[in-house]
């Protein structure tokens, strides 16, 4: 019986260890400017995060879920209530901590996938999502009793060193982000990710070769909640830096739904490239019209036509490459391969 | 009677008339399951969009009537362009990839609304009053509003003129047809092509009437997207493909989160008709998973 590491084929050390130093030495010793760290990388490794919990509920176990940004949001407050009230727990501690609360909610709300799927899972899950928010927000002991409605996050300490410049925070998102996502990538080649593919795939028969329907499902929820609830902590203790429950709304999950639909359903990498996507394609947007057009279109029209454009994307990846960026990608590379042979 | 239970009836009457206002935009919805079994995640985008369209032309100086029948040209042309680029391509896929596509659809609809006219909230005056009409105040106690009953006589008509053209007429037996099995249909020579677009632009003008209600109600703004949403568990309730079941749980939703949240909701600090439906419809789902009028739902594997 051969583990896990040993089916890893040299070219993934290869590009395992690039990553690594690129995220690790090349980027925090290369990019100076603050504004790269705290509205793009720093945003992007979060989303990425909550963009796999949503890959796993919906690219792997074929479950239409909607509500990403509850969980995340149960996180966060989990996490500012943990480091509040309990003293002397560590910053990771609180993190995992968070998670598993999100995990366990995840869990709860979970329940319905049991027997409905589809669209009506969807009605379910936005359920979750409006029922979370309203918790939070109508129970003042979430919030510490504050009256202001924002709340400030508190600073990450790490064995007593506070982690507070933009490279800093970019750093420990980014230990958190690798660590997570080996451990997803581990869970979708396994015999985990193979049940939830089954499920996938064709529940009925999955259940008649003995894939238990109701451990698979409900391990997923779980999962993939307490990836959202850790990712939600940290979008808010370090993209954020405050904790209001309006900034985890359905926009923000329908957010997480494209990033993780036209990144690649089903994919790890596609979790990356979509949430990239989906994130930078405004920032684009907004400098075509400031350095282009010096501002002759209105704000407002950018944003809208920025929606259109998310739209039409999600149309055209339906119809066309159903299995989003990470396939095109994935496809790029094969023909640039084939040439190169010839 | 006591003041007490006439003013439960109050809250009832009123959360029932609200309610046929969320089946105005389900009715949409069920309009198009029927006749080409896809969930239109885009209705609530199509309602905004059309009223959006239609306070927009009125700004530009059209009347009343005219901007109404421009709106309606317009929604066609929607539905046109929606069935050629978006559905005809997509024939033949799972319901998922379909529900897909229809969100973003709805995307682009809110983006295009947004990008032509703008953002600010604007009011929409159909010269009924949002206020309790006095004579039935003083004949039975009971306060409602002239919108309020408006809404509820057209949602009324409209049900009624759909279940007609559905089980009465020529095209709603092709439509019928077309659900049950697309290529069937075609191969008897019914016009496939004719029926999607006939379905899309009715669904567009139920759009436009929801629309034109709720914004009298609410204000024409970007918010009425969310309140659409409220179709949904509307549609678990009353089921997918039935036109009285759109009806009837826009009445069970309606009521039901008003007496919840005048009742209930003090003792939690309000604000639970924002998710009182979607959990009514989750526990719905256990017991009935077709809904009320619905089909019931046989997989093969």
């Amino acid at each position: 019986m051969s583990t896990a590491i040993s089916t890893y084929s040299k070219s993934d050390y290869i590009n395992f260890i690039v990553l690594m130093v690129l995220g690790f030495l090349v980027i925090p010793m290369t990019v100076n400017s603050d504004y790269w760290f705290t509205s793009i990388l720093i945003p992007w490794l979060c989303l990425a995060l909550a963009t796999i919990g949503q890959q796993v509920i919906m690219g792997y176990t074929g479950q239409l879920a909607l509500g990403a940004a509850g969980f995340m949001a149960a996180g966060a407050f989990a996490c500012f209530n943990l480091i509040l009230r309990v003293d002397g727990l560590p910053f990771f501690g609180a993190l995992i901590i968070s998670g598993l609360i999100a995990a366990a909610i995840g869990i709860v709300f979970g329940l319905p996938s049991l027997r409905i799927r589809g669209i009506y899972l969807m009605v379910a899950t936005l359920a979750s999502q409006f029922f979370i928010i309203w918790v939070i927000d109508k129970f003042g002991w979430f919030k510490n009793y504050d009256s202001s409605g924002i709340i400030t996050a508190q600073d990450i300490v790490i064995f007593g060193r506070p982690y507070t410049t933009p490279v800093d925070m970019y750093l420990v998102i980014l230990v958190v982000v690798t660590v997570m996502t080996i451990l997803a990538i581990n869970m979708a080649r396994g015999s985990t990710g193979r049940n939830w593919m089954a499920v996938r795939d064709m529940d009925v028969a999955a259940e008649s070769m003995g894939v238990s329907l109701l451990k698979t499902k409900l391990q997923a929820f779980a999962i993939s909640s307490f990836f959202c609830g850790v990712a939600g902590a940290l979008f808010a203790f370090t993209y954020l830096k405050s904790l209001e429950p309006v900034a985890f709304d359905i926009k923000l999950s329908f957010k997480i739904l494209f990033m993780c639909i036209l990144g690649g359903l089903g994919t790890i990498n596609g979790a990356f490239i979509g949430a990239g996507f989906i994130l930078l394609f405004p920032v684009l947007l907004n400098y075509l019209g400031n350095n282009v057009f010096h501002g002759a279109i209105d704000a407002t029209i950018i944003s809208a036509m920025e929606q259109v454009v998310f739209g039409v994307l999600m149309i055209v990846f339906m119809i066309y490459e159903p299995l989003g960026m990470a396939r095109l990608w994935e496809n790029t590379k094969q023909r640039l391969f084939k040439k190169k042979n010839k | 009677m006591g003041s007490e239970i006439l003013f439960f009836f109050e809250v009832v009457v009123g959360g029932l008339l609200a309610g046929t206002m969320y089946s105005l935009v389900a009715l949409g919805f069920v309009l198009i399951y029927k006749a080409s079994a896809t969930f239109n995640f885009a209705q609530g985008a199509m309602v905004f969009f059309a009223v959006l369209s239609f306070v927009g032309f009125m700004e530009l100086g059209l009347p009343f009537f005219l901007a109404f029948i421009v709106t309606i040209g317009l929604m066609v042309i929607v539905g046109l362009s929606t069935e050629r680029l978006v559905i005809r391509p997509l024939m033949n896929q799972s319901e998922d990839t379909l529900l897909m596509a229809t969100i973003g659809l709805g995307y682009v609809l809110e983006g295009l609304a947004q990008a032509a006219w703008g953002v600010e909230v604007r009011r929409l005056d159909l010269g009924i009053p949002d206020f309790p009409i006095m004579f039935i105040a003083d004949a039975i106690g009971i306060f409602i509003s002239a919108l309020d009953l408006t809404a509820g006589a057209v949602a009324a008509f409209m049900v009624i003129s759909l279940a007609v053209l559905f089980t009465q007429t020529k095209i709603g037996l092709g439509l019928r047809a077309v659900a049950d099995d697309p290529g069937a249909a075609s191969s008897i020579g019914i016009p496939l092509k004719h029926i999607m677009l006939l379905v899309w632009s009715a669904a567009g003008v139920v759009a436009l009437v929801a629309g034109c209600l709720w914004g009298a109600r609410a204000g024409v703004q970007f918010a009425l997207v969310d309140l659409a949403l409220k179709a949904l568990p509307v549609l678990i309730i009353g089921g997918f493909s039935s036109i009285p079941g759109a009806i009837v749980g826009g009445l069970i939703i309606g009521s039901t989160e008003k007496v919840l949240e005048v009742y209930i909701g003090p003792f939690f600090g309000g604000a639970i008709e924002g998710w009182a439906p979607y959990v009514l419809a989750v526990f719905f789902l256990l017991k009935r998973p077709e809904g009320l009028f619905g089909e019931k739902i046989i997989r093969r594997v």
